[in-house]
């Protein structure tokens, strides 16, 4: 099995991530700091949080003074998928690496950092792991910095066009691998149509949007877990 | 906001999202060799960033149109195996174009 753990082929497998979350996370730094936030609490956020959806739903709730424990929940159900991208990469992982090497990679799982790590073949190492997260990090925050000073000059049209930017690294690391497995394919569509269907079926859509992707993902990835199951290591090598 | 207040909110946001992200990560040392739960740890990251994407993507412009623009420059770009950056930006430009279009018709 090969092993992956240069830190040169991290930075450069990171480097179109950090500059998509530029982009990404200006958008970002201009809606913090209209919302009431400060530039610098704005670059603090970003830079302790590194998660989209979570950090857009946290802002409003903590610029209007609302309950610790409505931000904790709301953050525990946005972000619950990172924990099982948490344990993907785990199984990921070389056994080499440490436990110390755990809590700092553990910072660093964000939805692209993830699905590019675990499209690699074979194990991947804790040298890789920094390089691959150094450049995201320091884009985000760099990005949520500049917007946050430079939001307010910013054209409105400028900052729409953004905001569909981190749509489109999600769309860029899905399509390629459902156009080249069937399985993949037909598993996205069922979850996109779960999801139409908590927004759009009026008994559906009082559902809170963080609960409904999970509950869509959760559904067809075991529809497919069951009906479509992967090929094992071990299948593999017996069969060839 | 006043920087006392904000801390615990800083505290408390980041405190959960590393926890979700750093438990799994650190308590499960063995290798799974469930074929079922394999299965669902390929399939997730993909539902996952769908669902985020759909329908949510068609309202994070200026307009429907113009987002559904972006949304099919996307689906092409990354069909044809554009970088991620490429792709963003693409969609981005789409976006940008549709909208400005908007404006002086």
């Amino acid at each position: 099995m090969t092993y992956i753990n240069s830190f040169r082929t991290g930075l450069k497998e990171g480097l179109p991530i950090c500059m998509g979350y530029f982009s990404v996370s200006f958008a970002f730094g201009i809606f913090a700091v209209e919302s009431g936030l400060t530039v610098w609490q704005t670059v603090l956020i970003s830079l302790f949080n590194l998660t989209s959806a979570g950090q857009l739903a946290g802002v409003p709730i903590i610029a209007s003074g609302g309950s610790f424990v409505e931000l904790a929940l709301s953050q525990l159900v946005i972000n619950s998928r990172y924990s099982l991208m948490s344990v993907a990469l785990g199984q990921k992982l070389s056994r080499e690496v440490t436990l110390p090497e755990k809590l700092f990679i553990a910072y660093g799982n964000t939805d692209e950092i993830f699905a590019v790590s675990v499209s690699n073949e074979g194990e991947i190492g804790t040298r890789y792991m920094a390089g691959l997260i150094l450049l995201p990090v320091l884009g985000w925050t760099g990005g949520t910095l500049a917007g946050a000073v430079a939001g307010n000059i910013l054209p409105a049209i400028v900052a729409s066009a953004l905001g569909i930017a981190i749509y489109g690294m999600f769309i860029a690391i899905v399509v390629p691998i459902a156009k080249k497995e069937k399985a993949t394919a037909l598993c996205v569509a069922t979850a996109i149509l779960f999801s139409l269907a908590f927004k759009y079926v009026p008994f559906l859509s009082f559902v809170p949007s963080g609960f409904t992707i999970i509950i869509s993902a959760v559904i067809a990835s075991v529809i497919f877990a069951i009906a479509a199951p992967i090929k094992t290591d071990e299948e593999e090598q017996s069969n060839g | 906001m006043d920087n006392g207040k904000f801390f615990i909110y800083l505290l408390v946001m980041a405190g959960v999202t590393y926890l979700v992200r750093m438990i799994p990560l650190t308590l499960i040392k063995e290798k799974i060799k469930n074929r079922f739960v394999l299965s669902f740890l390929h399939y997730i990251p993909y539902t996952v960033l769908s669902a985020m994407t759909v329908p949510a993507c068609f309202y994070a412009t200026g307009s429907t149109l113009s987002a559904i623009v972006g949304f099919v420059i996307a689906i092409v770009a990354s069909f044809f195996e554009r970088t991620l950056i490429q792709v963003a930006a693409l969609s981005c430009a789409g976006v940008l174009v549709t909208e400005l279009i908007m404006n002086y018709v």
